[in-house]
């Protein structure tokens, strides 16, 4: 299956026939689930911290310009270049010309979503520049040649059995074991050298500081520290929602994104980067660029989905998802999946090609529950179904089956004539109480009977009573 | 004090299973209401509104405002249609100066019936047996937009001989979602899969929730899969109607 030319529900029908995918997505997706929420009770009134934090987010999203020229100010006086991208072509071409001038035949990529997002990995292999993963998991996924399926476990598709058959294939010096230490070994291995010898280190950015410059990542691993500091130039690319305006709220975000992602109080290496190496530093790149990129964020704004731009990448609400628990993160066939995933992939691919995300979803309203800044994802994915029906994208049977039915509900007695023939003309498909096949409603008995509905209406049967 | 209560009763509800709307108006008569079935009503428009059809879910919104604005209360055996006029219509009509307050006086006298029951009447059933074991399922509306959690345990807790075995994930979501288990019916097919065999895990033989749309996904799922477990609307069992046919039972 290609998983990004099938449609949405092709991709879906394939992932749940597949019984490795259902173990991996539950394996790690169940166990943050139980993390977060010990994590959350133990945290001391989360639900002012989580107001707090939406509010850090939507003061700097409503100051959004003033803040960007604040922290480019502050990167810059720190030593840092800083370059804007409005598109994610122009975000690629920035980054491949820094690695062309440098003359890097070999990059060093620490995980970052905004790179998948710009179609990073891609442009730098067109500009035949080598790239070496430094996430675990990316490293992975770039073993398989596929693309992430979820933001903070880019491989949590994959179970360990299936990620040790890939490092005896793929792995210089193969191994026998299927230890979890055997195969970080030899992932250390692999990449240590590779890291090492990178002329360029890449990275995204959890959080930009506003008053000092700084950029900060996030990893369990390290390796962003091991892949950014030794090479010569070191390259950032950010989203421009990414900005905080200090070091305390970027703190405040911290304790709430490593709590809501892995249920963990910190993620275990915290990094500020501010500026280049200086003078009697002992490492450090020589040259720091920070690329901030747009692609279609302040256009977000404009189009009543700012609350979207909150978002600080926890993955709290595909861990929550139903849906995504069911179908993991390819599915959606975006950059993004799960719930913030349907908000975003229409931003970033257009609605006609991703309509059918947004009606992916039950309006169960866990992922609201869960999200530390509060994005309020159902009506958000509502307002891509309003937008989707308004121009015309939704398929003509729905268009007219709810059409028909409306038309006949702001009729009530007309109302009450077609559901008492449709009560009746239901009596005659079932079996006992149940029906087990019901005409134009196949997609339900397919897979569960459909009780029979009595005889008479309730409003039939009420009037009949009242009249005695 | 006597209210004038209107019973809104729920297309669902209507068109599939009267019992529920009867057991509605005889747990609020218990409860010294005044009941009255408006004739004008027909669907809140909540499908049309969650399947981005705005003009038919105003047009549907308005009908149900003028059916039920003439009462001192308007409650629903349902969470989710309650939760549609509660929370909802005063966000459709929030630019429309005329109907804003219309909508938002009926919004803040709508109700869903174990929470009018429990918080607002502070009404207990009295002298119901039901010598069985239930399990409970929290509907995602009612859950999450209402605060529906407590209300509904407190009143079935007032049933002589029942007794209560959680399932697991009593608050994640059946895979109903109104039009989502047609438009998926193999994903809607995976999570209702799940729910039924918690529910079978827990050894009840009823099945208990607040919402019919989710009671016949997952009563659809344990007929087909062949469990014995019933399945109920909560009030049905609080009003005293728990000995009827369950869902799917021939009465």
């Amino acid at each position: 299956m290609s998983a990004f030319t099938a449609s949405f529900k092709e991709r879906a029908d394939a992932a749940l026939a597949d019984p490795i995918l259902k173990i991996a997505v539950e394996r790690t997706a169940g166990t943050a689930e139980a993390k977060r929420g010990i994590a959350v009770a133990a945290f001391p009134n989360f639900e002012a911290a989580r107001t707090r934090a939406a509010a850090i987010k939507d003061h700097v999203i409503a100051h959004l310009g003033a803040y960007l020229e604040q922290f480019e100010a502050q990167a810059i006086a720190a030593g840092a270049k800083v370059h804007w991208a409005s598109t994610a072509d122009e975000a690629c071409r920035i980054v491949i010309d820094i690695c062309k001038a440098t003359g890097a035949r070999s990059v060093a990529r620490s995980k970052s979503m905004l790179g998948e997002e710009i179609g990073l990995p891609h442009a730098l292999a067109e500009a035949g520049i080598g790239r070496v993963e430094t996430d675990l998991a990316e490293h992975i996924i770039q073993l398989a040649d596929e693309r992430p399926s979820h933001i903070i476990w880019p491989a949590m598709h994959k179970t360990r059995e299936q990620v040790s058959a890939l490092f005896k294939a793929k792995h210089r010096l193969p191994h026998q074991e299927e230890t979890i230490a055997a195969m970080a070994e030899s992932a250390r291995r692999e990449l240590r050298t590779q890291m090492l010898g990178a002329d360029v280190g890449i990275s995204g950015a959890n959080f930009l500081i506003a008053d000092t410059g700084a950029v900060c990542t996030v990893t369990n691993e390290g390796n962003a520290e091991l892949s950014l500091v030794p090479p010569r130039v070191h390259i950032v690319t950010a989203g421009i929602e990414k900005i905080v305006p200090s070091m305390p709220h970027a703190i405040h975000m911290l304790r709430m994104l490593a709590r809501s992602a892995t249920g963990a109080a910190l993620t275990q290496y915290t990094t500020f980067y501010t500026g280049p190496k200086r003078a009697g530093d002992r490492d450090g790149p020589e040259e720091m660029h920070i690329v901030l990129v747009d692609n279609g964020r302040t256009k977000m704004r404009e189009e009543g989905l700012a609350e979207m731009l909150r978002c600080i990448r926890c993955g709290a609400c595909m861990n929550h998802c139903v849906v995504f628990r069911q179908i993991g993160g390819h599915a959606y066939g975006g950059t993004y999946p799960g719930p913030m995933g349907a908000v975003l992939t229409p931003v970033l691919d257009g609605l006609p090609q991703s309509r059918d995300l947004a009606h992916a979803c039950t309006l169960n309203g866990k992922c609201q529950e869960v999200c530390p800044v509060r994005i309020p994802l159902p009506t958000l994915l509502k307002g891509w179904r309003e937008k989707s029906w308004r121009e015309g994208l939704e398929p003509t049977s729905m268009r007219w089956g709810l059409g028909i039915w409306a038309w006949v509900a702001t009729r009530p007695r007309l109302y009450r004539l077609g559901t008492g023939f449709a009560v009746r003309a239901m009596q005659m498909l079932g079996k006992r109480g149940w029906i087990g096949a019901l005409p134009l409603a196949g997609g339900w008995t397919r897979h569960r009977d459909m009780p029979k509905p009595a005889p008479q209406t309730f409003m039939a049967q009420y009037r009949k009573a009242q009249r005695k | 004090m006597t209210q004038e209560v209107a019973l809104f009763v729920t297309c669902l509800v209507d068109l599939m299973r009267p019992r529920i709307g009867f057991a509605a108006i005889r747990a609020l008569e218990a409860a010294g209401c005044d009941v009255v079935v408006p004739e004008g009503q027909t669907c809140c428009g909540q499908p049309a509104l969650n399947s981005g059809d705005r003009a038919h879910a105003v047009a549907l919104a308005k009908q149900t405002i003028a059916a039920l604005e003439p009462y001192d209360a308007v409650v629903v055996p349902s969470g989710s249609c309650a939760g549609t006029i509660r929370c909802h219509y005063p966000e459709i009509f929030a630019g429309d100066a005329a109907w804003l307050p219309r909508a938002q006086a009926v919004a803040d006298k709508t109700w869903e019936i174990m929470a009018y029951l429990d918080q607002v009447r502070g009404w207990k059933p009295q002298g119901v047996t039901v010598e069985a074991k239930a399990t409970y399922h929290d509907s995602c509306s009612g859950l999450r937009e209402l605060g529906i959690k407590a209300q509904p345990r407190r009143l079935l807790r007032g049933i002589d001989g029942l007794r209560f075995t959680p399932m697991e994930g009593e608050e994640t979501c059946c895979g109903f979602g109104g039009t989502f288990c047609v438009k998926y019916p193999a994903i809607s097919n995976a999570i209702v899969g799940e729910k039924a065999d918690a529910i079978d895990a827990t050894g009840a033989d009823l099945l208990l929730a607040g919402d019919l749309g989710c009671l016949m996904n997952m009563a659809g799922k344990l007929h087909r899969k062949g469990s014995k477990v019933r399945a109920y609307h909560a009030i049905e069992l609080i009003a005293g109607m728990g000995d009827g046919p369950a869902i799917g039972e021939e009465g």
